[in-house]
């Protein structure tokens, strides 16, 4: 809880000394190396960058708390309705992911604990394992290729039509979110497994073997509740990663997610929006860590019922 | 994530046993019979003779445009066809190998370089540094590496040197932690405690005696973020801020011609798309096969 808070602030002092204190002199990158040096520092004072370095990261920190996160310098309009329109659109994509990649990692990882050491769990970990390594451009591009330009089951970019329907939607993002399923599938997979793995060795799952239970219930009341704990933790953690996947994944199937906004913002030296962009991807994170938190205690009796005495 | 959050039993400090071999060439002898490091040594090794002396033997110059023989598929002349300016693809892939090779494995050592000094003053001094730095640390630790470095090098301008640095800084803290560790279980040993009654100062006992006996993990990791730098890099060059044109890196090549792939032209990217999975997972087989030899 208290760490994701150090982490935001954290990332707003970089987002801060990034975006305002080390691209220099702003008014001249705007006016360019030609404009007369009093418009430079009229334009400057105007921005408010010429205060003390303090004063413009309390006036930075608290306008965009209340919801202010500054004006574009390409499109010269404020920037929140931009970053919320994009982190809508990111939502979507990573819900499709998280729909995707929870329940079939959990189930790769519970299978390949029941079968361990034999051929299925070497198949599931090993696969797992490789392309989790792997670049998500990289599985883009070879996805990409596969079911957009070879079998063409699936369209290559994620735009569809306007006012286009939810299973419409849902069509397009299912190859996007292909990439972000294969590196999260096999961490995912790895938790469950050793989760499953330890559940299965412990002297409650033997009391409840030995006492006469049905395997399956075994599985599902004693052996599965222990195992997934864990797994809870690590998918909060792996947000972080969804969230630097974005940036590729929404650049490669040009999709005009949160990701692609940080791209374009960073090419343009759009720095308001830049800063706003990543900033609003710090929150994201912090409150899906602390969701996470909250989701482990209620799952877990002994925290749940600690908290209550 | 990280290989070795236990640090083991370490070689190099343990008495030597019975067998006549030094606890270094246990290691060696090991690895030797390892299939995953092999294959992944093969693999590094392809890349590496293709980063140094690929320019040598490939077929066409790789940066030599040819218009009129542009987007052509794979053929007897060009066995991975030509991109849109004409490039041939396989030298293109061969020669790429060179600066993903060049500024992967620098900014690797500079993460271990920082990161195990961070990790030695962390773990030898404890108590309110440790609180202190560790927090920072974790903190930092929950930042998509590909969001800070896209920070640091929009702010800094983008050039190798940058992409170094930015990704060995980023990185530190990851090797930092693992260097904390080890050295916490290390320093409560009997030759820490006599270096102290030796009245050795902490930089001494720290780089000297502490240094030498957490090698084993500090390798470990290396090897690990040498596959994560390597994924970094690629990323950071084909979204435009790593290696720039006209190199002809993997990352990069894909970035400028993915945009034709609705036009069935795959020659373009795929290769390179190969090329940086095969070299990831090269890494991290090598990796895999370290970590396995340093804790059996």
């Amino acid at each position: 809880m208290s760490l994701s808070l150090i982490t935001l602030f954290l990332l707003s002092i970089m987002v801060f000394l990034g975006g305002q204190v080390l691209p220099g002199n702003v008014g001249r990158a705007i006016l360019g190396p030609f404009a007369d040096q009093r418009a430079v520092d009229a334009l400057n004072h105007t921005l408010g960058v010429d205060r003390p370095l303090l004063a413009q990261y309390w006036g930075w920190i608290s306008n965009f708390v209340q919801g202010d996160m500054g004006t574009s310098y390409i499109f010269r309009s404020p920037v929140a309705p931009f970053v919320i329109d994009a982190l809508g659109n990111s939502m979507k994509l990573a819900a499709v992911a998280f729909v995707l990649v929870v329940p079939i990692g959990i189930l790769g990882g519970v299978v390949a604990a029941l079968n361990l050491n034999r051929p299925l769990d070497r198949i599931i970990s090993l696969g797992g394992l490789s392309v989790t390594v792997l670049p998500e451009f990289v599985t883009g591009i070879i996805l990409i290729l596969i079911f957009g330009v070879w079998l063409r089951w699936l369209p290559i970019a994620a735009a569809w039509p306007k006012g286009a329907g939810f299973f419409t939607q849902l069509y397009y993002l299912i190859l996007p979110s292909l990439p972000l399923f294969l590196v999260l599938f096999g961490y995912i997979a790895r938790m469950a497994r050793s989760g499953m793995i330890e559940a299965l060795d412990s002297d409650y799952t033997r009391t409840a073997v030995l006492k006469g239970l049905p395997w399956r219930t075994v599985i599902w009341r004693h052996v599965l509740r222990n195992a997934l704990l864990p797994t809870v933790t690590v998918i909060a953690t792996q947000t972080g990663y969804l969230i630097g996947g974005l940036v590729v994944i929404e650049t490669l199937f040009r999709y005009q997610g949160i990701g692609s906004l940080i791209f374009t913002a960073a090419r343009g030296k759009d720095f308001p929006m830049l800063e706003a962009g990543i900033l609003t991807i710090g929150i994201v994170y912090a409150v899906a860590t602390l969701m996470a938190d909250f989701l482990y205690s209620v799952l877990n009796p002994r925290i749940r019922l600690g908290a209550e005495q | 994530m990280s290989a070795a959050d236990t640090p083991v039993g370490m070689p190099a400090s343990s008495a030597p046993d019975t067998a006549q071999r030094s606890p270094w060439g246990e290691v060696l002898h090991s690895l030797a019979r390892s299939g995953t490091f092999l294959t992944g040594l093969f693999i590094l090794l392809f890349w590496a003779i293709c980063a140094l002396f690929g320019q040598c033997f490939v077929p066409y110059d790789p940066l030599a445009s040819d218009i009129i023989n542009a987007l052509a598929p794979p053929a007897a002349d060009h066995w991975f066809g030509t991109d849109q300016l004409g490039r041939d693809v396989f030298s293109r892939v061969i020669v790429g190998s060179r600066d993903i090779l060049t500024v992967a494995p620098l900014a690797t050592i500079l993460a271990t370089i920082a990161g195990t000094a961070l990790g030695l003053v962390i773990g030898y001094f404890r108590n309110i540094v440790d609180d202190v730095i560790s927090r920072v640390l974790e903190a930092f630790m929950a930042i998509p590496v590909v969001i800070i470095a896209l920070l640091a090098i929009v702010a800094l301008g983008t050039s190798k040197v940058t992409v170094i640095v930015v990704i060995g800084l980023s990185f530190a803290p990851i090797i930092a932690r693992t260097v904390r560790s080890a050295v916490l279980a290390e320093r409560e040993l009997d030759y820490v405690a006599a270096a102290k009654l030796r009245h050795e100062g902490a930089v001494h006992t720290m780089f000297i005696e502490i240094l030498p006996n957490v090698i084993p993990p500090i390798l470990v990791e290396t090897t690990v973020r040498l596959g994560y730098a390597i994924f970094a890099v690629a990323t950071l060059s084909f979204i435009g801020f790593g290696i720039q044109p006209p190199s002809p890196d993997w990352g990069l090549s894909i970035s400028s011609n993915y945009g034709m792939i609705g036009g069935g032209f795959w020659w373009t990217v795929l290769f390179d798309a190969l090329a940086i999975a095969s070299l990831v997972i090269g890494v991290n087989l090598v990796a895999d096969g370290v970590h396995g030899a340093f804790n059996d």
